[in-house]
Formats: C-alpha cells, structure tokens, sequence
C-alpha cells in the first residue's frame, strides 16, 4: 500500500549538468494512522465522564432556644412530610392531633401519579396563601439518605421557598411505623 | 470471444480526510476527559435537578458510604498541615505530618489516627476502615474535626460538601448535620448527579419564563 513512485515517468530532457532526481510520490498511507487514530478515540469516549457532578446548596437554620426567635408555624398552611422506610412517603397538612389522626395522616410515594409527593405539594402550595406556605421535613430514623435528598430536590423543583428539616417526634414515628406495618396506602 | 477491458481502479482510499476527523475528535476527548482518581470509598450520589458544578478547590468533604461509615477528606495541603499541627496539639497524637498530608481521606477515631497513617495507601479502603465515630451527640468525633478545621480556615474560603450514598441510612446523615450546626457551619453543599429538570413543573415554567 505504502508505495513509492519509482518509475522515473517521461524522460524529459535535461539541460547539461541537471541532475536527475528521482520522484517520489508525496502520498502517505494514512490507514494505520487512522486505525491508531480511531482506537485512541474509542478509549477516550469510553472513558470520559461528561456528566461532571453537581451540587445542591442547603442553609441551616441556626438552633435557637429561644421561643421567641423561633419561626411559628400557621396552623393550616403547613404540609408536614415524613419518609419512612422502604422509599415510604406519608403527609399531614396543618397540625396532627388525636382527633384527626385517622383523617389527616395520609401516605404517599415519590411517583408522579395522584397520589404522589409531588402533586401534594403543588395541591397544597396552590390552596394556601404563597406568604404562610411551609413544608416541614421530618426523615425518620429508617429512611434513607437518598429519600432525603430527593424531598428536598422536590422543594427546589416545585418551588417551595420555605421549608425545613425537623427531627421527628416520637407519636409520628410510631404512626409511621403502625401505617407501615398495617399494609402501607391508607 | 473478444471481451471489452475493464480499466482496473486502484483499491487504496485517500484516507486523509477520514484521518482527520479522527483525530479531531480524539483531540476533543483527550482534552475534555478528566480521569477519575481511583476511589477508596465507592459512593453512588443521589441525583437532583440542580446545575451548579460542585466546587473543586478547598473542598472539605464528607462521606458517607452506603453502611453509614463517615470519611472526611481535603483538598489543601496546607490546611492539612494545620490541621495535623492542631491535633498533635490538643490531642497528643504525635501524628506523622507528611503521612497526614499525603494522606487521601480519614476515617478513624482521633486515637487510632497514628495507626491508620502507618498503613499502606492500598489498604486504606472504604470497607476495611471503621470510619469516624458519629453514632451520637455526646462523641461525635466529626464535630471536633470541623472545629479545628473551620479553625485552620479561618480568614478564607472553604467549601464545605456532604456526598452520601444512596443507600446510607439517615441518621448518619442527621449526625453530620448537628456536627455542622454545633460548628456554626449553617451552609454546605450536597453532591449530586445531574437530573433534567421534569417537564411542566414550577421549576420548569420558571426556566422557560427565564429564557423569554
């Protein structure tokens, strides 16, 4: 393939003392440059990483003792949402008290259906005033680190300009439990 | 029978412009790949809509592995210097500074710290590595960390990064975040991976707003 031009073509006349140089055909065989060329590109495709990591800012919320400085809660304008486990999402809207335990505590999930977390917030977000709106997070101990992150990539997508990260109480982590054991949905 | 010749073509392609969108292209990959270091900790981030790249210089980092193990890591090797000098100070430790700034991560409890320095980079891995103790409130030793951390940044910029793993429980996290509140450390950044941003959502409508 890589051939050299060795026939010295026409016999043109030279004029006296012109040597005659042989000529070579300027064309390289580009095919192993190009196979070489193309394995190196495979590599390097198959390597790269283009999807380069991102990341999500949260601001904590100095721990206060103070009463005072704590920031209330409006009664009906709160949607409270707790993760439990096996990617279990469950929601009260106001204020959970015996009296409504059975009514209020509804579970959910993170699809995208009726039913799921995302249409909740966004039924709850359009009903309440946009200035008292508020979620409380409440991961229990059983959740993973992922549903976490999840909830709080909802908060940034359905915009939710308030919302905060609480520990969960002891009645809710019971209720949790008692939902979860007894089948799950409602 | 008298058969018309068939002038014979020459097999050989001129292969230089194949050649140079070959290379093109292999010249973009080589510049635009970044290998991956080799990871003591194998970690899977959970994904989320955000688009901020995650910072790269003075990153101070936490890890959670998917057993709920914490490592920390940095980026600067000055800072480490500090840092070792500090705890060699307070805790008596008598730390090998050099090991501890070649060091790539930490995840051991301040006592067994020396010993976990002797070993071979090869076998300091995710699984055979106890992690920092954080189990509860009263020794937590990640909050002594960050204090003497945030101490050796004082003055200047540092960003502070949680990548968890998907499958890590929460309370480790939840452990982590009260060593970040006992610090003052009120804003840090969770590593994720991209995710598009799902059709017809606020955030979504908000975008498009944006563009218009």
């Amino acid at each position: 393939m890589a051939e050299l031009d060795t026939s010295s073509g026409s016999n043109r006349k030279k004029g006296p003392g012109v040597k005659k140089s042989k000529k070579m055909s300027t064309r390289v065989d580009l095919t192993p440059m190009v196979d070489l060329g193309f394995l190196l590109l495979t590599f390097f495709i198959f390597t790269t990483t283009m999807s380069l990591p991102t990341s999500m800012n949260l601001y904590l919320p100095k721990d206060t003792d103070n009463p005072e400085e704590q920031n209330k809660i409006k009664d009906n304008s709160a949607l409270t949402i707790l993760l439990g486990k096996d990617n279990n999402v469950f929601y009260y809207e106001g204020i959970l008290d015996n009296n409504n335990a059975s009514t209020n505590f509804r579970s959910s999930n993170f699809g995208l259906g009726e039913d799921g977390i995302r249409s909740v917030i966004l039924k709850k977000k359009r009903s309440t005033d946009d200035k008292d709106f508020m979620v409380v997070i409440k991961p229990s101990d059983e959740c993973t680190y992922k549903n976490v992150v999840d909830i709080l990539d909802e908060m940034t997508i359905n915009v939710v300009k308030r919302y905060a990260m609480v520990d969960i109480s002891d009645v809710e982590e019971q209720l949790v439990k008692a939902t979860e054991a007894s089948g799950g949905s409602n | 029978m008298a058969r018309a010749k068939i002038p014979r073509k020459s097999t050989s392609i001129d292969m230089t412009a194949m050649c140079d969108v070959a290379f093109l292209l292999l010249t973009f990959f080589i510049l635009t790949t970044k290998f991956k270091p080799a990871e003591a900790i194998t970690v899977t981030p959970p994904n989320s809509v955000s688009d901020k790249a995650a910072p790269e210089k003075d990153v101070v980092l936490i890890t959670i592995n998917p057993e709920g193990k914490v490592f920390l890591s940095m980026d600067n090797e000055e800072k480490k210097e500090i840092v070792a000098e500090t705890l060699n100070k307070e805790k008596g430790l008598n730390l090998n500074i050099n090991a501890f700034k070649k060091a790539q991560f930490f995840g051991t409890s301040f006592s067994k710290l020396p010993s976990f320095l002797a070993l071979d980079e090869e076998q300091r891995r995710g699984d055979n590595i106890p992690g920092i103790p954080c189990k509860d409130s009263v020794n937590n030793e990640v909050t002594d960390w960050l204090r003497i951390i945030r101490s050796a940044y004082m003055g200047s910029k540092m960003n502070l990064l949680v990548k968890g793993d998907n499958k890590s429980k929460y309370p480790a996290f939840k452990n982590v975040i009260s060593a970040f509140k006992k610090n003052d450390l009120l804003k840090f950044q969770i590593i994720t991976n991209p995710e598009a941003v799902p059709i017809g959502s606020e955030l979504y409508r908000q975008a498009k707003a944006a563009v218009k």
